[in-house]
């Protein structure tokens, strides 16, 4: 069958355009791909292949601090990540159904958090914490608390942006059938409003998840001089010249984000789960 | 004749597999008021795009005035579009959005003032010009949307649905203004509807399209009262249709058979209509209760299953002995009439054969 | 919504949390940095906090200025470079198949959430002496030089290769911070792509209007707010940024983040730092009050 022409508004048959695309992909895409493919590569020095090999990926896992720092950086993931659920949850139900004084204060300032330089934040929360006399010494987990609460302060503002995105297009009217059909107010809410809110919480928490397992300058302000976590143990490794152990321990925080990502996305999709 | 002022010529639009518009060919005459009328997915509104410029042609020619417009972009042809969500630019005033399309042909200064007051006057929005479009109604909205359209002065105007997004009321008051521009203006006008009594009051000739096709062209009174398809008569106000069993054609006449009617002869709307159904408006058929036949009139014995009352007219639903169900409707001319049979009663509904006509089912 | 007087419990329970943990992990802090931008070093560890506005004084400071005026530089040029690189990508995929969009968008949203550190550490391998780039030119030189043996001009491209310094500059940086934040500015411009009424542009041409006049005078004034959504996500962390500038720049390629790092890790003059931290705050809210007129004045037209 004969194409047609292209009419006026199909911008994306025109051929700069998908060049353009196709140029800015590889821009954004040949750096991480060249990492990841390096990491296989049977060489130290050499950009060039020379075969394939998993070597630097054992040879991370035998890295016994790079392993404590991941450890670390996941542990810090998992906390911030269920903290970050609840609040920036309840947040946005709380902001989605009631009017009270001060409301418009509390939406402002929630949202801060996301668009306040990162380093203002970091330096705020090294000083905040060297103020009110926090010690480094303390037992794990506790000695990631400090870390765990930036991660949270930074990340459940962007949870309750997903759940209340999530929340603008429920009907109420279907909280008024609930309470019709007999149903209370908490049976309502367990029955009707969080099965609603169910795939913004779930993307929600993937993206704090991402977030936390992305974040280096909150970490790096906020880590005491013996708490290694993923981020600073790399930026170390890195400031001392790259090496494919960097690659192949990049290549698998790379490999979580893109799962959780993807995860997120599908899960993000208006068209999925809406009654 | 002169000439057409729009050539569509054997156009075909696919959309991957599927012909949205199939092998349509129409020729629209200076100064007509053309709708293209049928339900939604029937192609009229590519037609349409393809006229404006907004949609290429897989097969066939646009003519524009003599001139072939099928490869010319949109900003490029003398034709200019009211769309149906008017399309009015948000960001700029009504007089700017007036003003747009003559600015971009270069006209300024004294002219472009003269032409915009000109426009504006003309929908009655000399008043409006420095407001912003999300301070009018939508029949203000719609307003601007023609006048900066007519301000270009262009040989064709092309409405897309233009009344759909209006209430009942503002659409009807609408309907009349403009039949009221198109007569001021002279241009031909190109309406999409879905609207069949819209079109029909507002065309002076209609093009009914269904899956890609133009089914017929002719005047309002032609569509309705002679329909060559079934789905025009059936798509064109209200219709009883009967499967009937065509015995033989002669000419403009077919002689048919129905357990009901008997063999009786009937008009054929076409000649190339062999088989098909016969169908009766419900408004040419009488529901009688006692006087005797007219002159040739057929009468059934029937039930009266139910009333549909709508002030100005009712509608009968019967049901004859063999299960045949057809609807007649009546003007209730006169207020102290005792209102519609109940239902329940029986009835006599007097079908004259001229009233009949044999329509195809392709 | 319901007024919070119908149910205060309910009220308190839902926000009290994300309030309290707002007030004590992000707004205290600041305020303590924000106190200490008045305060004076005394003695190694403490600090005095005399109101005084000599931190501010020295931050802006023509030792400083030229780093405020550096960094401002760069986050604008590279700001600039990351619109001009978004803005066919947005309206590339706002008009892409419903087929494509999810995979473009996704493309787009990968990057965004792939570690910053690794990304940029990803760009130190591409543009190094010995990195991808000059790799390729160094393969593109050999086959010029070898395309030219015949005619005797094998020495016009020189002796042999010499790669190119692309990283440790002002260039390297520009580059690192449109690579990481070039997504930041295609999703606002996309988002405010998509809300526009594709019949806007129809109409546009429709009265004549050419497809450059209708991209300048039709689609861009009305992506406006995402434009201006895409410069505040791009410009206010460049502004900040010092991992970016720590790995890719040179010594003359310091931005005021490395120089806040610098202050509150290594050199511990917290009151200078802190009072930098407020000069980006103060900048930050500036950006976010301008962006707010926007929307205001955008949502005035409906």
């Amino acid at each position: 069958m004969a194409r047609s022409r292209p009419g006026p508004l199909d911008y994306t048959r025109r051929w700069w355009l998908r060049f353009w695309l196709l140029a800015t992909f590889v821009f954004l895409y040949a750096p991480i791909v060249i990492l990841v493919v390096f990491s296989f590569n049977d060489s130290r020095r050499n950009i060039v292949w020379q075969g394939f090999t998993t070597d630097y990926y054992v040879r991370a896992l035998n890295n016994l601090s790079l392993l404590e720092a991941f450890g670390n950086s996941l542990t810090i993931a998992l906390l911030s990540t269920v903290i970050s659920t609840v609040l920036g949850g309840l947040l946005a139900l709380g902001l989605y159904r009631f009017r009270f004084p001060g409301r418009s204060s509390v939406e402002a300032a929630s949202a801060l958090p996301i668009v306040v330089p990162e380093i203002c934040m970091g330096v705020a929360l090294l000083v905040f914490f060297a103020e009110i006399g926090w010690r480094p010494g303390l037992p794990w987990p506790l000695s990631l608390a400090n870390i765990v609460a930036g991660h949270v302060a930074f990340s459940f503002p962007f949870v309750a942006v997903v759940v209340r995105a999530r929340l603008a297009g429920f009907d109420r009217a279907q909280e008024e059938a609930s309470k019709d059909l007999g149903a209370s107010e908490w049976q309502t809410f367990r029955y009707v409003t969080l099965p609603f809110m169910k795939p913004g919480l779930i993307a929600g928490a993937l993206l704090a998840m991402t977030l936390s397992l992305d974040d280096f300058v909150i970490t790096f302000f906020t880590s005491g001089p013996d708490t290694l976590t993923f981020p600073v143990k790399v930026y170390s490794m890195v400031r001392f010249g790259a090496t494919p152990e960097v690659n192949a321990a990049s290549t698998v925080l790379i490999a979580v984000t893109v799962l959780l990502t993807i995860l997120a996305v599908r899960l993000q999709r208006p068209d999925k789960g809406v009654a | 004749m002169r000439p057409p002022i729009v050539s569509i010529d054997g156009v075909t639009k696919r959309f991957g597999e599927t012909a949205a518009v199939d092998q349509v060919s129409i020729d629209i005459q200076a100064n007509e008021f053309f709708a293209l009328l049928g339900p939604s997915g029937c192609g009229k509104t590519t037609l349409l795009r393809m006229l404006a410029g907004f949609e290429t042609p897989n097969e066939g020619r646009i003519l524009i005035d003599g001139d072939d417009m099928t490869r010319v972009p949109p900003n490029r042809r003398p034709v200019n579009m009211v769309f149906q969500s008017y399309a009015v630019f948000p960001h700029m005033t009504v007089e700017a959005n007036v003003a747009y399309g003559l600015k971009v042909e270069g006209i300024g200064g004294a002219e472009l003032r003269r032409r915009v007051d000109e426009a504006l006057a003309m929908v009655r929005l000399e008043n409006f010009r420095a407001r912003k479009p999300d301070q009018l109604s939508g029949g203000q909205r719609q307003r601007v949307a023609l006048a900066r359209a007519l301000i270009k002065r262009p040989k064709v105007l092309l409405l897309d649905e233009p009344l759909s997004a209006l209430d009942k009321k503002l659409r009807e008051q609408m309907q009349l203004e403009l039949v009221r521009l198109q007569h001021e203006v002279g241009i031909t006008f190109v309406m999409v509807t879905h609207d069949q009594e819209e079109a029909l009051s507002m065309a002076n000739r209609i093009a009914v399209m269904d899956h890609g096709r133009v089914l017929q062209i002719a005047d309002p009174r032609t569509l309705y009262e002679h329909p060559t398809h079934r789905f025009v008569a059936e798509f064109i106000g209200t219709v009883n249709s009967l499967d009937v069993e065509v015995r033989s054609v002669d000419g403009p006449h077919a002689r048919i058979r129905h357990p009901l009617l008997g063999e009786i002869t009937v008009e054929r709307a076409a000649p190339d209509v062999e088989r098909g159904v016969v169908v009766a408006r419900p408004e040419k058929l009488r529901l009688d209760f006692s006087a005797p036949p007219v002159d040739g009139e057929i009468l059934l014995d029937a039930v009266v299953e139910q009333i549909a009352y709508y002030g100005d007219l009712s509608f009968v639903f019967v049901r004859c002995p063999d299960g045949t169900a057809l609807q007649i409707s009546r003007y209730n001319v006169n207020r102290q009439d005792k209102g519609d049979p109940a239902a329940g009663s029986l009835c006599r509904v007097g079908i004259h054969p001229d009233d009949l006509l044999l329509v195809g089912t392709g | 919504m319901q007024s919070w007087r119908e149910s205060p419990g309910v009220v308190v329970v839902l926000l009290a949390p994300a309030v309290l943990w707002l007030l004590l992990f992000f707004l205290i802090p600041l305020g303590f940095i924000w106190v200490i931008s008045f305060g004076e070093r005394a003695g190694p560890v403490a600090i005095d906090i005399t109101w005084t506005l000599a931190n501010y004084r020295d931050a802006i400071d023509p030792l400083y200025l030229g780093l405020f005026t550096r960094s401002l530089r760069i986050a604008a040029i590279s700001t600039v470079i990351a619109l001009v690189i978004a803005f066919p990508v947005a309206f590339a995929i706002t008009f892409a198949s419903p087929r494509l969009k999810p995979i473009l968008l996704l493309l787009v949203i990968l990057p965004f959430f792939t570690n910053m550190l690794i990304r940029t550490y990803a760009m130190i391998a591409v543009l190094r002496r010995n990195g991808y780039v000059n790799f390729s030119l160094e393969q593109l030189w050999e086959a010029g030089a070898f395309a030219l043996q015949p005619f005797g001009l094998a020495g016009m491209l020189g002796e042999r290769f010499v790669p190119l310094d692309l990283l440790y500059n002002n260039t390297a940086v520009v580059f690192g911070i449109v690579y990481v934040y070039l997504p930041f500015m295609v999703l606002p411009l996309y988002a405010s792509l998509e809300r526009l009424d594709r019949s806007l542009l129809e109409a546009s041409l429709d009265l004549g209007a050419s497809q450059f006049r209708t991209f300048f005078f039709v689609t861009v004034p009305l992506a406006v707010p995402g434009i201006v959504s895409g410069i505040m996500l791009v410009f206010i962390p460049a502004m900040g940024t010092f991992l970016i500038s720590d790995l890719l720049g040179g010594p003359s390629s310091q931005l005021i983040g490395n120089v806040i790092e610098r202050q509150f890790k290594a050199a511990n003059n917290w009151p200078l730092g802190a009072a930098m931290s407020f000069l980006l705050l103060y900048l930050t809210f500036v950006l976010l009050v301008l962006r707010a007129w926007f929307e205001k004045r955008d949502r005035g037209r409906g």
